[in-house]
This record gives structure tokens, C-alpha cells and sequence, in this order.
């Protein structure tokens, strides 16, 4: 080939402009900016009502505590939602998670050792779900809520319904590792919070620049086109419950270790409504195909402070739920303008 | 580019007596197709007679119940979607295989992404090549770039992702399922635009077309199935226009039979 065609000579006729930096730049990242926006929002609207307890950095700690379980879920979840299916059984594998690694730990096997098997194990519980679901065919709406109970059901059969503890644990490196806190004009950043803000920036880079995020937002937007384009769409469908899996291992872990080395059989149960709360508020679309991490990690900072930010803001307790869902339904009417399918 | 191993003229695929059935039906008994290197292959049918069917077996989606498919004079055994892309052969179904949610240049690389060893995309490379692709079939405007999302593009235009993407990996068979279908005239234009220009680059085409006319313009050579069996198969030069072969698609449908030479004395 010598010469390239000429150019299609359509472009005085086209409506369409040429997009900038900033426009290209929002058509990327807009779905989590507008997430971040909402954070700041919410944070204002309650620190307006309230302002001197808001620039208190000592006020953030119980927030900065919990949020990370809700951090990591949401952000595995990502994955989920974009390649078109739905996990509800998370809740079940972070209390199995849970007592996975009590129980390595009662029997001796120090604290991160039993962490990094309890997220094998995670992974390989993940790896059974998606399986169910890829290749059995069935709609991991249903399948998910089903093993949900299932795992929750056996989970309490091996407990006897009963916690377990080992308070001993609570002076070791290990438990430094994941709850040790480093203060910073007043305020206490805990490691767990790091851990979740590195997992945060591991799935980006996994979502948006590895081979497995690219296909799995392909397999989300059109299955058949990826099916075509050599995809292994059942793999890539498996692996997302593997990725859920490893993050509701590592939640059980924290879980565990934030309260002072007890574990409850209902671990995990909270998280359900919080974790998918979260991912919307933070900008993923239900119908798949697309999605945002960093708008996850945004969202969830929002969920995690409503509950304790309507309290600070001096709203009487029985009102977070209304808060709560109006946030909620405001986000979703935001992010409908912020970009519709297209097709 | 395409690769000089075989003279332009000289047959690039040959398909041979091929046989497809599904179950009781015989979608293809006994048909030969001889794609010839560097033409335009306009392929006509009704529904019903076949044409999907060659269609996949030149994708290798079928692997075919009789017959042989021979690749620059080799036998390929067996006949897979697999073994048709690296024998280059590339097939751009109707319904296009794209992602409208993502950009160009993923759609370019979807399912073949270029990856350092730990499976990172090596997004520079990707646009570059990307690029490439699209400067190479006149797939160039100053309102789209490779990050340009699909969904946003024509139905020419997504006609023409399709394209550029078939052409990586230096295919030199590109086969298009019914491009110009449900497409108005100035996309339908866009569309021919890139065909050409992947033409002019040494490649072979094969058009299929509902629409004659479209066939008509775009094609060197014609090959019209019908019940399964090889009806006719021509040089443009055969006919006096468009409506001669239109004429002789009516013919094929009434009697079964296509005779162009007494339709050129009755014209």
C-alpha cells in the first residue's frame, strides 16, 4: 500500500464536535467523579448543619474504622455488576471467611499466614459460586440468594451458633498488621483503611488496564460480541465470583480483627444492602458493560457516613434510613443524567 | 500487508463440493467456491438458499460434512474459526461483534488485547496500531479518535470498527456479512469507501448483500447460490447492468434456473 484513502469528506456536514481534553477526560472518569461530588455533597450538607464537630479530624476515626470492609466489598463487586451478573452470596462467604480464620488461628497458625489461607479459601468458595452459576445455567440472582442461605445454613451448623475468640491473638505482629493506627494531626488512620486504599487502587489497575478487566466489561456490554471475538466468556464470568470471593475473604479477615479478635456466625450479614448500596451510589450501572472503581471507593465513603454523619449533624437517629434512601434515590436521578446507555 | 506469496487473480480459498447439513435439511449439497486474490466477490442469495450457511463455513464456525477446504493450495483439516483466522481469513458478521459501551480501540483489540507478560494492555501500542488500522481503510474524521466510544459512531461508521479490526493480524480474506444492510445511502457510501481501500491494499473481499444494487456496485465478480447449489458464478462483465443481474435473480427465483444470456436478448 502506497497512499492513504483520503479522508471521509463527511466531516463539514457532521454535527458532532471534536472533544477536548476536559470532555474527553469526564466521558472517562465522569461516572466516578460524580461519585466523589455526591461524597462532598453529603459531607457538606451534614458538616453545615454542624461545623464545629465536622473539622474535628478526631471525628473521623470511628468512620475511618469501619469503612474499609465496606471499601473492599464494594469495589470486588464492581467486577460483578459490570460483567452482567449479581452476587448476594458475599455476605455468607465473609462470615465463612471469618471463621475460616478464627479457627486457623485458635489451632495455631499465625495471624497473616491464616489470613492469606482464609483468602484462598475465599477465592476457592468464589470459584464453587460462579461455577453454579456459569455452568449450571442458572441466574445468579437466584443461585447467589440460594447459596447465600447455604453457606450462611452450614456456616452455623459448624459454629453451633456459637462465637469464637481468642483475645491472646490480639498482641501479636499480625494483628498490628491489619488494625495498627498511625496518627496524623489528630487523626487515627488505621492499616486496615491502607490495606483498602491499596486493594482500591489493585483493582483499578486490574479493572482498566489488565486483560481480565477490559474482558470482563466486554462480556458485560455485549457477551455475544465477546463469544465471537474468541472470549472465554464462561471463564471470565467465573472469575468475577473468584475475585468477589477473595474480597469477602479479606472483609471476614477485618472483620474479625476490628472486633478485638471475636468472631460472631452473622459476620458479613450487614454488608449485603451497604456493599450494593454503595456500588450504585458510587456510579456503576446496573445494566452492565461499564463501571467504576474509584466511584465504588467514593461511594462507599457515602453509605458508610449518613448513618453516623445524621447523627453528628444533629438529625434524631430515626431518620438516617430516610437520609439514607434519599441520598439513594438522588445519586441514581444524578448519574441518569450524567450518562445514559448507549447502544 | 498482505502477503505476495500467491499472484493477484490466482485462488487465495477454494471451497470444494462442500456438503452442510442440519439434521434432515441439506443446507449446502455439493457447492465450489473459488475466492480469487486481491477481487471484490460480490455473494447472492435468497433467503433460504444457503448463504449464511457458506458464510460460516468460510468463517469456519461449520466445519463441513463433505467437501474440502483448500487455503492457498493447502488442504485445511479440520475447517475451525480458529484455523480460518490464522489461515487470513477474517469474517465480519452481520451483527458487527461490538461493544458500543467502550472505545474503538478496545473494539479493535477485543478479544486479542496487547499485553505485557503480567496481561497489562499496552494502551500506547494499542492506539497506535489502532491508528494504523483505521488511517489504513479511509477510517479517519476529525470528530472520532480511537477512544471515541462506538456507541456514538454511525452504523457506517461501526461498520467501519469492524473492518479495521478485521484487518489486524494482516488478514487477507475479509469477509463481510450483509455491511451495507439497514445502512442509509451516505453510510452505505462509507462503508464501500473502506471496502475499496482495503482492495486497493492487495486484500480479497467477499461481499454478501441483500441488496443487488449494493452487490452490483462493490463487486468484481459475482457467485449466486440457490437451493443449496452454486446458481451462477461470473464476471461483472458478464452482465449489461445492474438490472440484468437483477433480472436474473428473478428468473433463479421463478424457474430455478439462471440463464443470462437469453435475459441479455430479451433486455
Amino acid at each position: 500500500m502506497t497512499t492513504a484513502p483520503a479522508p471521509a469528506r463527511t466531516a463539514a456536514t457532521d454535527k458532532r464536535g471534536t472533544p477536548g481534553f476536559w470532555r474527553m477526560f469526564y466521558r472517562r472518569n465522569g461516572r466516578a467523579l460524580n461519585a466523589f461530588v455526591t461524597f462532598v455533597l453529603v459531607w457538606a450538607f451534614f458538616a453545615a448543619n454542624n461545623p464545629t464537630l465536622f473539622l474535628i479530624p478526631a471525628y473521623y476515626n470511628a468512620f475511618l474504622f469501619s469503612v474499609p470492609a465496606t471499601i473492599i466489598m464494594t469495589t470486588a463487586l464492581v467486577f460483578v455488576i459490570v460483567s452482567g451478573e449479581l452476587d448476594l452470596a458475599f455476605p455468607s462467604v465473609i462470615g465463612a471467611a471469618g471463621g475460616l480464620f478464627m479457627t486457623l488461628v485458635i489451632s495455631g497458625v499465625p495471624i497473616l499466614a491464616a489470613a492469606a489461607l482464609t483468602m484462598l479459601g475465599g477465592a476457592a468458595l468464589g470459584t464453587a459460586i460462579g461455577a453454579i452459576v456459569v455452568y449450571g445455567k442458572i441466574s445468579s440472582l437466584v443461585a447467589t440468594l440460594g447459596l447465600n442461605f447455604f453457606i450462611v445454613g452450614i456456616v452455623n451448623l459448624l459454629a453451633q451458633g456459637k462465637n469464637i475468640e481468642s483475645r491472646d491473638s490480639v498482641s501479636t505482629f499480625g494483628y498490628a498488621f491489619f488494625t495498627g493506627k498511625w496518627e496524623i494531626f489528630g487523626l487515627q488512620v488505621p492499616n486496615h483503611f491502607l490495606i483498602a486504599v491499596v486493594w482500591t487502587a489493585l483493582c483499578y489497575v486490574l479493572f482498566r488496564y489488565h486483560r481480565f478487566g477490559i474482558r470482563v466489561q466486554m462480556v458485560g456490554d455485549n457477551p455475544d460480541s465477546a463469544r465471537q471475538m474468541g472470549i472465554n466468556i464462561d471463564r471470565i464470568r467465573v472469575g468475577v465470583f473468584v475475585w468477589s470471593g477473595l474480597a469477602a475473604a479479606l472483609c471476614g479477615v477485618i472483620l474479625v480483627q476490628t472486633a478485638n479478635m471475636v468472631w460472631f456466625p452473622t459476620s458479613g450479614k450487614a454488608y449485603l444492602l451497604i456493599a450494593l448500596a454503595a456500588l450504585f451510589v458510587g456510579g456503576t450501572p446496573t445494566w452492565g458493560g461499564v463501571g467504576t472503581i474509584w466511584g465504588a471507593f467514593f461511594g462507599a465513603l457515602t453509605v458508610t457516613l449518613i448513618p453516623s454523619g445524621a447523627v453528628g449533624a444533629g438529625f434524631a437517629g430515626f431518620w438516617t434510613d430516610f437520609i439514607f434512601g434519599l441520598v439513594i434515590i438522588l445519586t441514581m436521578v444524578a448519574h441518569r443524567f450524567g450518562g445514559a446507555r448507549v447502544r | 500487508m498482505a502477503p505476495a506469496d500467491i499472484a493477484p487473480g490466482a485462488p487465495i480459498v477454494e471451497l470444494r463440493n462442500i456438503v452442510k447439513r442440519f439434521g434432515s435439511v441439506e443446507a449446502l449439497s455439493g457447492v465450489s467456491l473459488t475466492v480469487r486474490r486481491g477481487e471484490v466477490l460480490g455473494l447472492l442469495g435468497d433467503n433460504g438458499a444457503g448463504k449464511s450457511t457458506l458464510v460460516k463455513t468460510l468463517a469456519g464456525v461449520h466445519d463441513p460434512d463433505g467437501g474440502e477446504v483448500l487455503v492457498r493450495g493447502r488442504r485445511v483439516s479440520p475447517w475451525t474459526p480458529l484455523a480460518a483466522r490464522n489461515a487470513g481469513i477474517e469474517t465480519v458478521f452481520q451483527d458487527r461483534a461490538l461493544a458500543p459501551q467502550h472505545s474503538i480501540v478496545t473494539n479493535v483489540f477485543m478479544g486479542r488485547e496487547i499485553t505485557n507478560a503480567l496481561g497489562l494492555i499496552r494502551v500506547r501500542k494499542q492506539t497506535d496500531e489502532a491508528n494504523r488500522l483505521m488511517r489504513e481503510i479511509g477510517f479517519t474524521s476529525r470528530v472520532f479518535n480511537p477512544d471515541s466510544t462506538v456507541g456514538h459512531l454511525s452504523g457506517g461508521e461501526r461498520q467501519g470498527v469492524a473492518i479495521a479490526r478485521a484487518l489486524y493480524n494482516n488478514a487477507d480474506v475479509i469477509v463481510l456479512d450483509e455491511p451495507t444492510t439497514a445502512l442509509s445511502l451516505t453510510e452505505t457510501q462509507k462503508v464501500f469507501r473502506f471496502v475499496r481501500a482495503v482492495k486497493d491494499s492487495g486484500r480479497t473481499v467477499v461481499f454478501i448483500g441483500h441488496n443487488i444494487h449494493h452487490v452490483w456496485d462493490i463487486a468484481d465478480r459475482f457467485f449466486v447460490i440457490d437451493r443449496g447449489r452454486m446458481a451462477f458464478e461470473g464476471e461483472k462483465a458478464a452482465f449489461t447492468g445492474a438490472d440484468h443481474l437483477i433480472g436474473m435473480m428473478h428468473q433463479l427465483a421463478e424457474t430455478g434456473r439462471a440463464d443470462i444470456a437469453t435475459l441479455r436478448q430479451s433486455a
